[in-house]
């Protein structure tokens, strides 16, 4: 479903690339970890993927090589949940916000709405349909924005930092959203924990390049591995003892 | 709360009054703004001694705020910065202009100080339709309309994503001020000296969120043209509402109604 091969990422030319000559495969249904000190590429893995930034290597997404010709259909096809929902969300009200991608992509405004009505209920936030994005508590932002991506019928989403700034009740709320997604996912995040309740795979980057790539048991119980990466156990294995 | 984030919530409090449902939000927005437009040239057409046929004017915004449902109160709160600036346009004139052209009983009245009046009344009257269009008009929707009239896309897109930075620009200015004062205590304003570098964190700032913004319309298929707001209905009548009171507005300037009222007695 995606496919990275020698992929290379730098910001600016002459400089140290951010991502150096990445490959690895997801397969469809696969729900995947992307973890990383700050500044092991995550976010920028994410971007490249959905053509944001340019990249040097080749990209496939379902079937499709990232390129200028098939970048629109890619996009399409790839939900994108930002680490900030208040950049994300730039109408005044949520079903505004969700029917933005749907009309772009050519389907007719009932259509829009009814999908974004779907994509609310998925979530349990029908309420939050005719709310002002500017009145909505960080939760509630965080649910329409991943129901703005959801409206647009993606066949993978990407999520960056998704429990950042979330009380636990609402990251636990999410976890639960996560994990009755059927879509093709990968989650960027530090938050090891999240990554145990949601993932099967985790990538492990370190400086651009893959230091682990395998189950989310094995990976996040390997302590030698985490510390090395600047990362650690997860607090519940660590509480498990 | 500080000012940046009061001036953001005022223009997010104006948008959310734009999603009234009152006969005037029903208009069509093409409807509101060549009303709009029209209402503006025939007032500011008048001359500058036209202090009583210019008064009528005054009707048409005034029933429009009433038919609307928004207070003319709220129309003066948020426009208290602009309307002071719009009275102080002719407030010389009575010292340039000091024939007596009016007499209330043994007191005069000279041509400037009509012409100042009806200079302000022409700023304020101005200033209450444009306001009454905002407020009853999603910028949105006022975009789409612009759009099917063949108004340049690039324009349209620049009015309406100028709209936006002003917001993401207001939500940096207030964090930064925040993060000011919390080490600069009991200093009113911001010291001259960091202006400089205010404004350009702020512009930094600013335009890596109004990237970020872009990116996140990118992703969802944005590709400069505003086709998104949910479908709304707007009354069947409005270009007939319309073309009846441009007609009235028009034949306030022709005929002095006050004037002509004053005969009848």
């Amino acid at each position: 479903m995606i496919r990275f091969e020698n992929v290379c990422v730098s910001y600016e030319k002459g400089d140290a690339p951010v991502l150096d000559s990445l490959s690895f495969e997801i397969k469809a249904g696969e729900s995947v970890g992307l973890i990383g000190s700050n500044g092991a590429g995550k976010s920028t893995l994410l971007k490249a993927m959905t053509g944001l930034i340019s990249h040097e290597g080749r990209i496939t997404v379902c079937g499709l090589t990232l390129d200028k010709q098939n970048l629109a259909e890619i996009r399409r096809k790839t939900g994108y949940v930002m680490q900030n929902s208040d950049n994300q969300m730039f109408m005044p009200r949520v079903i505004d916000d969700m029917i933005f991608g749907p009309v772009n992509y050519g389907m007719s405004r009932e259509d829009a709405v009814e999908a974004a009505g779907e994509a609310l209920a998925t979530l349990g936030a029908e309420n939050l349909a005719d709310k002002y994005n500017h009145k909505l508590s960080g939760g509630e932002k965080r649910l329409a924005a991943i129901a703005t991506v959801l409206a647009m019928k993606p066949q993978i989403m990407l999520f960056d930092e998704p429990s950042s700034a979330l009380d636990p009740k609402n990251r636990r709320n999410l976890i639960g959203i996560i994990k009755s997604l059927p879509e093709t996912k990968i989650i960027a995040t530090h938050d090891l924990d999240f990554v145990l309740d949601t993932c099967d795979r985790v990538i492990l980057l370190s400086g651009g390049i893959i230091a682990a790539d395998g189950k989310t048991d094995e990976i996040l119980k390997d302590k030698a591995l985490l510390e090395s990466n600047n990362l650690e156990l997860p607090l519940s294995l660590t509480q498990r003892g | 709360m500080n000012k940046a984030q009061k001036a953001g919530a005022e223009i997010k409090a104006v948008e959310a009054l734009a999603q009234g449902n009152s006969p005037v939000h029903r208009l069509s927005p093409l409807s509101k703004l060549a009303m709009t437009l029209a209402y503006i040239i025939v007032t500011v057409s008048f001359n500058k001694y036209d202090f009583s046929a210019l008064i009528v004017m005054l009707l048409f915004p005034v029933i429009g705020y009433q038919l609307s449902l928004i207070p003319l109160r709220t129309c003066f709160y948020k426009l208290r910065i602009v309307l002071p600036l719009v009275c102080a346009v002719g407030i010389f004139n009575p010292f340039f202009d000091k024939e007596i052209m009016l007499r209330i009983g043994s007191l005069g009245i000279s041509g400037g100080v009509i012409s100042m009046l009806t200079l302000m009344m022409k700023g304020v009257f101005s200033l209450m339709m444009s306001f009454l269009l905002v407020a009853t008009t999603p910028v949105d929707e006022l975009c789409r309309g612009l759009r099917k009239i063949h108004f340049p896309k690039t324009l349209v897109s620049l009015l309406l994503l100028t709209f936006r930075y002003v917001s993401v620009m207001l939500d940096e200015v207030a964090v930064m001020t925040d993060a000011y004062h919390l080490r600069a205590p009991g200093q009113k304003g911001i010291r001259f000296s960091a202006w400089g570098t205010f404004l350009g964190q702020l512009v930094l700032r600013s335009s890596d969120r109004a990237n970020e913004i872009y990116s996140a319309m990118l992703l969802r298929g944005f590709t400069g043209d505003f086709d998104y707001s949910p479908p709304k209905k707007y009354s069947r009548l409005s270009p007939l509402i319309a073309l009846i009171l441009i007609s009235l507005f028009i034949a306030a300037r022709l005929f002095n109604v006050i004037s002509l009222f004053g005969r009848l007695k």
